[in-house]
C-alpha cells in the first residue's frame, strides 16, 4: 500500500495510506485517548473524546473514524483539542454516578484516567437532574450498574459482533436511553450466554463479574473446611498482568506460592482435569466414530458455549460431548477419589476455581454437577478477582519464590496446558485419540493446523487409515457460521472444537481487562497464547493419557475410560434452553 | 417504558396470517426491519413480546434489536389501545394552560404512564401534539370525543364517567 505524507503537530511522517489518524498516531508514538473505539467491532465515532484538530477543517474531527491524506496536518495537543475533550467529559460526568471511591474500577477505569489526564476537577459543572438506575444482578456471572454507564456501546458491539448473541442493546431515546435488554428484562432471564465479552471492553464500572472473594475469604478462615483451589489452564499465562509483568509471561510459580500464602489447604491444577476431560473425550470420540454415533462431536469444555447452544441450536445437543469441563472434572474428582483417599467428608471439601471465564460461575450451579452429592465446584474466582485478592493479603507477588502445585492433582501433561487457547483442546484430543485409534506410540505431537488465532480454522489429519476432518472455532459469531454451515450440509466434520471466548480462555471474560489503548494495538490473543505453548513445549509429558497421576486415577478408581464410574462422575447432560 | 405485559396478548389467527405475509415480502430485502415493524404496528395497533418475537424469528434478527427500534421511534407503540383511548394535548397553547398537570393527574389516577395501558385495558393514556383546538386549551380527547377548557378536577369526573360506562 502507498504511503501518504502526514504531520503530526507539526513533525513530519510517512504513513500507509487508509488508515484512521488514531492508528497513524498510533504509529508515531502519539497516544489518543478513547472511549468508544473498539478497533473492528465499534467504530462509531460516538464520544468524541479522540477528538484532534486537522488543519483547514473547521470542526474537530474524530481520529477513530477519520482517515489519514496526504499532506494532512494533525494538532492532538492545542488548548482547543484540550478543552473540547474536557468538555466531553464534564458533560459525560452530568450524568454519572461518579463514587470513584466505591466503584468495581477505582485505579483501572478508562473514564477516571482521562478525566485525570484532562484535569477534569469540577465533575459538577453540569449537574442536572440525572436517571437513577435500578442495578439488575439476575445473572449468576454479572451485574450491571447503568448508573456508570456512559453509552459507549462497547459492549453492545462485543456481544454482537464477536460473539452474535445480542441480548443487550440501546433502548429508548434521548435523556431516557440505556443498555439494556428486550422489554428491560433482566439479564438473568434472556439468552445471554455469560461470556463475559462485554465486561472486559466497558471502559467503566458499569459491569462486572459477580465477587466470589467473599466467600473464599469465608471458607480459607473456616477451620472446618478443607479448601482446595484449583487453577486453569490460562491463569498463570495472564494474571502476572495484574501485577504489571508483560503480556504473556508464564508466573506459574508465583501464582502458586500466592495461592499458599492466601491460605489454602492444596492447590491443584485445572491442567489435570484438562488431562481427564481428554481421556473421555477421546474415548467418546472413537466410540461414536466406531459405534455410528452422533457426529460431528463438539467439545463442552466452554460453558459459554454449551449455553449458547442450548439457547441457539437445541437440536445439536445430542453432537455436545457429555464430557463436564476441566474444572468440573477436577471437582468432581476431589470430592469423590482424593476425599476417599484421605478420609475427609466431601461435605467440608470447598473447592475454588480460578478461571478466566465468568460463565464458570454460572457453570457451578448447573444440574449434573454434583458427583459426590456435593456441587463439584464451590465457587469460581476470575484472574482478576485472585489478583485483588493477593493484592489485599498484602503478597508482594513480583517478590515470591516459584513453588510446584501439590501432588497428586497437580500433575499434568502440555496437553493439558494448550487447553487455554483456542485449538488447544482439539490438539490435545487428537494426541491421544492418534495412539487409540492406531494402538501405536505416535512420535509427531504437534497439530499445527489448528494452533493460531483465527477465528474458524479447518484440518484434515489421516489417523490409523481413517480421514478426520475437524474444526476450530473461537468467539460464538465465528461458532454460528460453523454451525449453520454443518447444519445446512455445506460441512462434514467428524470432531468440531468451539471455544466462546475470541482466542480461547487466555481471552475470556474473566481475564485482566486492558484498556482500548492497549486492545486496539497489541495482539493479546497471541502474546497469551504464546505462554502457554512454550510451556507445552517444555514439558516432557506431552500427553495426557502419559500423565502418572491420570494412569492411576483410572487403573486404581475408575476403571476405564468411559467406565459407568466415570460416566457417573465425569460426565453430565444439558438442557434446552429459549431461544429468546 | 411503560409496556403492559399485565395485558395478555389476544393477537387472531389472521393477524398472524398478515404478518407472516409481510415478513415474506421483505425478507431478503436490505433494511426489511422496519418496513415489517411498521406493518405490524399497523396489524395488531401495537407491538408487544409476542409480536416482536415473531418479527425476531421471521427475519432473524435479534429480540433486542427490534426492541430497541421499537422504543426509539415514537411511531411504534408497546401498549395496545385501551376501550377509551385518552390522548392530551402538550402542544404550546394546551401546555401554556396547564395541561402538563393534567397529564400528570391522569397518570396518577389511572397508575399508567405515556403509552401505557390500565391491566383492565379500559383505559390507555398519551400525550400528543397540538389538535388545533387551542381555542378550548387545554384539551384531552377520549377516542373521538373532546373535552376543553379542563381543570385538574374534571380529570376525575371524566375517568368517573367512563368507568361507569363499561
Ligand atoms: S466508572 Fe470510573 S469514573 Fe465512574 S465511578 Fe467508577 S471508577 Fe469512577
Ligand atoms: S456476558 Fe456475553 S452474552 Fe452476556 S451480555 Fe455479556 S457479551 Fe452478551
Ligand atoms: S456498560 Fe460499559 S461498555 Fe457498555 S455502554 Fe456502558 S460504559 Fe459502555
Ligand atoms: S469518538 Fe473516537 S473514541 Fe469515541
Ligand atoms: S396546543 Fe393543544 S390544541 Fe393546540
Amino acid at each position: 500500500m502507498a504511503d501518504v505524507n502526514i504531520k503530526f503537530n507539526g513533525i513530519p511522517y510517512s504513513v500507509p495510506e487508509g488508515i484512521t489518524i488514531i492508528e497513524a498516531a498510533r504509529l508515531v508514538g502519539v497516544n489518543i485517548p478513547t472511549l468508544c473505539y473498539l478497533k473492528d467491532i465499534n467504530e462509531i465515532g460516538a464520544c468524541r473524546i479522540c477528538v484532534v484538530e486537522v488543519v483547514g477543517q473547521r470542526n474537530l474531527v474524530a481520529s477513530c473514524v477519520y482517515p489519514v491524506s496526504d499532506g494532512m496536518e494533525i494538532i492532538t495537543n492545542s488548548e482547543r483539542v484540550f478543552n473540547s475533550r474536557k468538555h466531553n467529559l464534564q458533560l459525560i460526568l452530568s450524568t454519572h454516578d461518579n463514587r470513584c471511591l466505591a466503584c468495581v474500577q477505582n485505579g483501572h477505569c478508562e473514564l477516571q484516567k482521562i478525566c485525570r489526564d484532562f484535569g477534569v476537577d469540577d465533575v459538577n459543572m453540569f449537574d442536572g437532574e440525572i436517571n437513577h438506575y435500578e442495578i439488575d444482578d439476575s445473572a449468576e456471572h454479572m451485574y450491571r450498574d447503568n448508573n456508570k454507564c456512559i453509552l459507549c456501546r462497547r459492549c453492545v458491539a462485543a456481544c454482537e459482533k464477536v460473539q452474535g448473541v445480542s441480548v443487550i442493546g440501546p433502548n429508548e431515546r434521548g435523556f431516557n436511553t440505556h443498555i439494556g435488554c428486550a422489554f428491560d428484562q433482566p439479564l438473568g432471564d434472556v439468552a445471554c450466554v455469560g461470556c463475559g465479552q462485554c465486561i472486559v471492553v466497558c471502559p467503566t464500572g458499569a459491569i462486572s463479574e459477580k465477587d466470589h472473594t467473599k466467600r473464599v475469604w469465608d471458607a480459607i478462615q473456616d477451620p472446618t473446611k478443607h479448601v482446595i483451589v484449583q487453577t486453569a489452564p490460562a491463569i498463570r499465562a495472564t494474571i502476572g498482568e495484574m501485577f504489571d509483568y508483560p503480556i504473556g509471561t508464564n508466573v506459574e510459580g508465583k501464582m502458586v506460592s500466592a495461592l499458599r500464602r492466601l491460605g489454602f489447604d492444596k492447590i491443584f491444577d485445572t491442567n489435570f482435569g484438562a488431562d481427564a476431560t481428554i481421556m473421555e473425550e477421546a474415548n467418546e470420540f472413537i466410540e461414536r466414530l466406531q459405534n455410528g454415533g452422533t457426529l460431528p462431536m463438539i467439545t463442552s469444555c466452554s460453558p459459554g458455549w454449551v449455553k449458547f447452544c442450548e439457547h441457539n441450536y437445541p437440536e445439536m445437543i445430542p453432537n455436545l460431548s457429555s464430557c463436564k469441563s476441566p474444572m468440573q472434572m477436577l471437582g468432581a474428582i476431589i470430592k469423590t477419589w482424593y476425599a476417599e483417599q484421605n478420609n475427609i467428608d466431601p461435605k467440608d471439601i470447598f473447592v475454588v476455581g480460578v478461571m478466566p471465564c465468568t460463565a464458570k460461575k454460572f457453570e457451578i450451579g448447573r444440574p449434573d454437577q454434583s458427583a459426590s452429592g456435593y456441587p463439584d465446584v464451590d465457587a469460581v474466582l476470575t484472574t482478576r478477582e485472585l489478583g485483588h485478592m493477593i493484592s489485599r493479603a498484602g503478597i508482594d507477588f513480583r517478590n515470591l519464590p516459584d513453588e510446584d502445585f501439590d501432588n497428586p492433582l497437580g500433575e499434568s501433561s502440555g496437553a493439558g496446558t494448550i487447553f487455554g487457547a483456542t485449538g488447544g483442546v482439539m490438539e490435545a484430543a487428537l494426541r491421544t485419540a492418534a495412539e487409540r485409534i492406531t494402538g501405536k506410540q505416535a512420535s509427531e505431537v504437534d497439530f499445527m493446523e489448528v494452533r493460531g488465532t483465527e477465528g474458524i480454522k479447518e484440518a484434515t489429519y489421516n489417523i490409523g487409515g481413517v480421514e478426520l476432518n475437524v474444526c476450530v472455532c473461537s468467539g460464538l459469531a465465528n461458532a454460528r457460521k460453523v454451525l449453520d454451515a454443518v447444519k445446512n450440509g455445506e460441512k462434514k466434520y467428524h470432531f468440531i472444537e468451539v471455544m466462546a471466548c475470541p482466542g480461547g480462555c487466555i481471552n475470556g471474560g474473566g481475564q485482566p481487562v486492558q484498556p482500548s489503548a492497549v486492545r486496539n494495538f497489541v495482539d493479546l490473543k497471541s502474546l497469551r497464547a504464546m505462554a502457554l505453548y512454550s510451556e507445552d513445549m517444555r514439558k516432557s509429558i506431552r500427553k495426557s493419557h502419559e500423565n502418572p497421576a491420570i494412569q492411576k486415577l483410572y487403573t486404581t478408581y475408575l476403571g476405564s475410560p468411559g467406565s459407568s464410574k466415570a460416566h457417573r462422575i465425569l460426565h453430565t447432560s444439558y438442557v434446552e434452553r429459549d431461544k429468546f | 417504558m411503560s409496556n403492559c405485559s399485565c395485558i395478555p396478548f389476544k393477537g387472531t389467527k389472521e393477524q398472524q396470517k398478515k404478518l407472516e405475509a409481510a415478513i415474506e415480502k421483505y425478507k431478503d430485502q436490505s433494511g426489511a426491519l422496519m418496513p415489517v415493524m411498521q406493518a405490524a404496528q399497523d396489524i395488531y395497533g401495537y407491538l408487544p413480546i409476542e409480536v416482536q418475537k415473531m418479527i425476531a424469528s421471521g427475519l432473524n434478527v435479534p429480540l433486542e434489536q427490534v426492541y430497541g427500534i421499537s422504543t426509539f421511534y415514537a411511531q411504534f407503540s408497546l401498549s395496545p389501545k385501551g376501550k377509551y383511548a385518552i390522548s392530551v394535548c402538550l402542544g404550546t397553547a394546551c401546555y401554556v394552560k396547564g395541561s402538563g398537570k393534567i397529564f400528570e393527574r391522569l397518570k396518577t389516577v389511572l397508575g399508567i404512564d405515556d403509552g401505557g395501558c390500565t391491566p383492565d385495558g379500559k383505559f390507555s393514556l398519551e400525550s400528543c401534539r397540538c389538535i388545533g383546538a387551542c381555542g378550548l386549551a387545554p384539551v384531552l380527547t377520549v377516542n373521538e370525543e373532546v373535552y376543553g377548557r379542563l381543570t385538574e378536577d374534571d380529570v376525575d369526573k371524566i375517568i368517573e364517567k367512563y368507568k361507569a360506562l363499561d
